[in-house]
């Protein structure tokens, strides 16, 4: 069964009817009584077009769920089928195979006992096929008849097609927010799994992290999930030496945009600035591994810092603060800028300079958007894995040295989804632990910049 | 053009004083050629048709127009006979002696408090927190807002009504103890009370400062000033006691404006 045939059916069906019912309005309106139409000719042909289209794909949708079904019904129900084994797995495989070979997807069965049902089974398809395209043209005609039997020269079709228009967009921004819910619930039910084996308190305040996803998964090790050295690591490498670099970079680099920068130059700096934003952040992650770590390590060995590794916090933070330079300066740079000129006169009428003006006026008024760049830019750390997993190494490391060796959390998450424990193992379900928490902070910290941008905005107008 | 100067204008003593100075924005000339002096303890009123240069040479005053790239002066100013364009002269410094009161209130988004205290601080005018009461207190007192505010110092400058705000740039103004102080329509943003109280604020700061104030009202110029300059196209047409200029103009272009009949 081919479902594009179906749609082209359906788009030609609407066609027809956007032809027919434009045509139609035209003729309302060469006709001198009729006055002036309530919508345009276009209009018209919108709305028979949709009226066939939105049935007919509903139609499609469930006509693409339900006719295997159907065509597997028929062929239980054909005299070939009687002999084969009662319902399960055998069976399951062997109408498989002889629906692949009606199909045309497969040259031939490997099971001799599908042979005769491949027969039923090219019957079937060809029977639906035809009582699918023989539906479609009948329910496309009925909805485009009976629309096209509404139209009247004083039809409101341009609102009727406004609405329909509207549910659309509406339908479309659903999809995201479902998509979302989705996720979200996975990742719960998954993280409540887990929690079923290894108790929330060992996993969130224990220090040791070591899930062995060969263990026995029946009675995991629960001193092993301590995720305390990961949630460190996460902080430490993407909210403290990340933003030490991405703070006062980023917010010198958005005062001199806004305050110093002449046109020429910002008009090329600022794209400039932006396009940092847009590396992937694997090129970081070479760029983190291949040079700055062994720098930092030649560096910490120069001055006699011994057992420096080559894998270290502080080359992935570091790497990690330059890529996020651009979402503090960026919301920074918004922020500055939206301060109104008349602020700046007034500190300048005043008889203050250019850089007192910035510390004590631009700044504290731009603070709440400054704020809400800088909790955006930790949430995008936090959520960074590339530069980690290929800077600061796998192994948990509760430690404060940023020479050392760290991991975060996300890069665990990729550890233990991709490691050889089968799905259901704790080790890999605190994957989804992990990915939970991660979720809930990062959701909080957007939460928090959203409410202070809009406070903000609030404050100006 | 030469600007028309009243015959019986008595001599004031000149807080500052402008001799031939034409402002350009590029290549386009907005002040032509305009000489004008500002007196001490008089208020000076700028009135005259919009965009004919009264806010460009207002700025010019206190050289706020630094702040446009594009924007060129040449001509000389003086304050207290010092050239404000020279190179002895720190802007900064001129600022602070000069101050300016906007058209839209435009106080920072801080406490009362922090937006009187801003000067004085910035200038060291003030050493600690007990002197830097007095300024605010001081301050807030000449212009008026004491009593409304005395007991809600630390809410946000922004929560004032606009007639507040407006009489709490003044006081921010005054608060760094100003010679000159130039209000580019002040009242232009606020209701016609709130207007009479920055009106009897201008009457009462008249004995301390040089005020320049400009405006599209008529009878507000009438009411608050004693000298009046018609300006138009970027020239003063002409300059002489506000009383002179209101009954007995010398010019068929003033007696048109000030009649109504002009822009
Ligand atoms: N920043 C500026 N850049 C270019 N031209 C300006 C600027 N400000 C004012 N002008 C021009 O200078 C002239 C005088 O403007 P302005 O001093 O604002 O007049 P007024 O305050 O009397 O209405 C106007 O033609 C105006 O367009
Ligand atoms: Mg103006």
């Amino acid at each position: 069964m081919s479902p594009a045939i179906l749609l082209l059916l359906a788009v030609g069906l609407g066609l027809a009817g956007w032809i027919a019912a434009r045509s139609r309005a035209w003729a309302f309106r060469r006709d001198k009584d009729v006055g002036r139409l309530a919508a345009l000719p276009v209009y018209h042909g919108w709305y028979v077009a949709l009226w066939v289209i939105v049935p007919l794909a509903a139609f499609i949708s469930l006509w693409l769920v339900a006719s295997p079904y159907l065509v597997e019904q028929s062929v239980l129900m054909s005299p070939a089928a009687s002999d084969l084994p009662a319902a399960g797995f055998q069976r399951d495989t062997l109408l498989r195979e002889a629906l692949a070979v009606a199909s045309g997807t497969s040259p031939g069965v490997f099971n001799e006992a599908a042979k005769p049902l491949i027969e039923p089974f090219r019957e079937a398809l060809s029977r639906y096929n035809l009582i699918g395209i023989l539906s479609t043209l009948i329910i496309g005609f009925l909805c485009g008849t009976w629309a096209f039997l509404r139209l009247k020269p004083d039809f409101t079709a341009r609102t009727r097609v406004e609405k329909t228009v509207m549910a659309a967009l509406l339908l479309a921004s659903l999809v995201a927010i479902l998509t979302t819910l989705g996720i979200v619930a996975s990742l719960v039910f998954e993280t409540f799994r887990f929690f079923g084996m290894v108790s929330p308190i060992d996993f969130l305040f224990g220090t040791q992290w070591g899930p062995d996803p060969m263990g026995n998964p029946q009675n995991p090790d629960p001193t092993r999930f301590g995720a305390v050295p990961l949630f460190w690591g996460t902080i430490f490498i993407g909210a403290i030496i990340a933003m030490i670099v991405a703070i006062p970079l980023g917010l010198m680099s958005a005062i001199y945009l806004t305050q110093y920068a002449a046109p020429r130059v910002r008009s090329w700096l600022k794209p400039a600035l932006e396009i940092l934003a847009g590396v992937p952040t694997v090129v970081y992650g070479y760029f983190a591994a291949l040079t700055v770590a062994p720098f930092i390590r030649d560096l910490a060995a120069m001055i006699g810092i011994s057992g420096a590794s080559s894998e270290s916090a502080l080359a992935a933070g570091l790497v990690m603060g330059v890529m996020i330079i651009p979402f503090v300066s960026s919301m920074a740079d918004d922020s500055i800028a939206a301060v109104p000129q008349a602020m700046r006169d007034g500190s300048l009428a005043m008889g203050a300079t250019e850089s007192e003006t910035i510390k004590r006026v631009l700044i504290p008024a731009a603070l709440p958007g400054i704020v809400a760049g800088i909790m955006l830019a930790i949430s995008r750390a936090i959520g960074e894995t590339m530069i980690v997993v290929m800077a600061a190494s796998t192994a948990a490391n509760l430690s404060a040295n940023p020479l050392d060796r760290m991991t975060t959390v996300t890069v665990q998450i990729v550890k233990m989804l991709t490691g050889e424990g089968s799905f259901d193992h704790p080790a890999t379900l605190s994957a989804f632990a992990l990915g939970f928490v991660l979720f809930l902070v990062t959701l909080g910290l957007n939460f928090i910049a959203l409410r202070v941008v809009k406070r903000f905005r609030e404050a100006y107008d | 053009m030469v600007t028309k100067i009243h015959p019986n204008l008595e001599a004031t003593n000149a807080k500052m004083n402008a001799q031939g100075v034409s402002v350009y924005y590029g290549d386009k000339k907005a002040i032509d050629d305009v000489s004008i002096e500002v007196p001490s303890k008089y208020v000076t009123s700028f009135i005259g048709p919009s965009g004919c240069g009264k806010s460009t040479f207002l700025r010019v005053l206190n050289r706020m127009n630094d702040t446009i790239p594009t924007a060129r002066v040449e001509g000389d100013i003086t304050l207290d006979g010092e050239d404000i364009y020279g190179s002895n002269m720190d802007v900064v410094q001129l600022r602070a002696r000069v101050g300016m009161v906007f058209q839209k209130p435009n106080p920072f988004p801080k406490s009362i408090y922090d937006n009187i205290a801003y000067g004085p601080k910035i200038h060291g005018f003030a050493e600690g927190k007990e002197e830097l009461d007095e300024v605010v207190e001081r301050s807030l007192v000449r212009a008026g807002l004491w009593n409304e505010v005395k007991d809600r110092l630390t809410d946000s400058g922004t929560a004032l009504s606009g007639g507040q705000q407006q009489r709490l740039c003044i006081a921010r103004a005054i608060a760094v103890d100003p010679e000159v102080i130039l209000m580019d329509e002040p009242c232009s943003a606020l209701d016609p009370i709130a207007t009479a109280k920055i009106e009897e604020l201008i009457a009462d700061l008249n004995d301390n400062y040089a005020i320049v104030i400009v405006t599209h009202s008529m009878q507000q110029a009438a009411r608050v000033s004693q000298r009046t300059a018609f300006f138009h196209l970027g020239h003063i047409v002409e300059y002489g006691r506000t009383s002179d200029i209101f009954t007995n103009p010398l010019e068929q272009q003033t007696q048109d404006y000030i009649t109504g009949r002009y822009g």
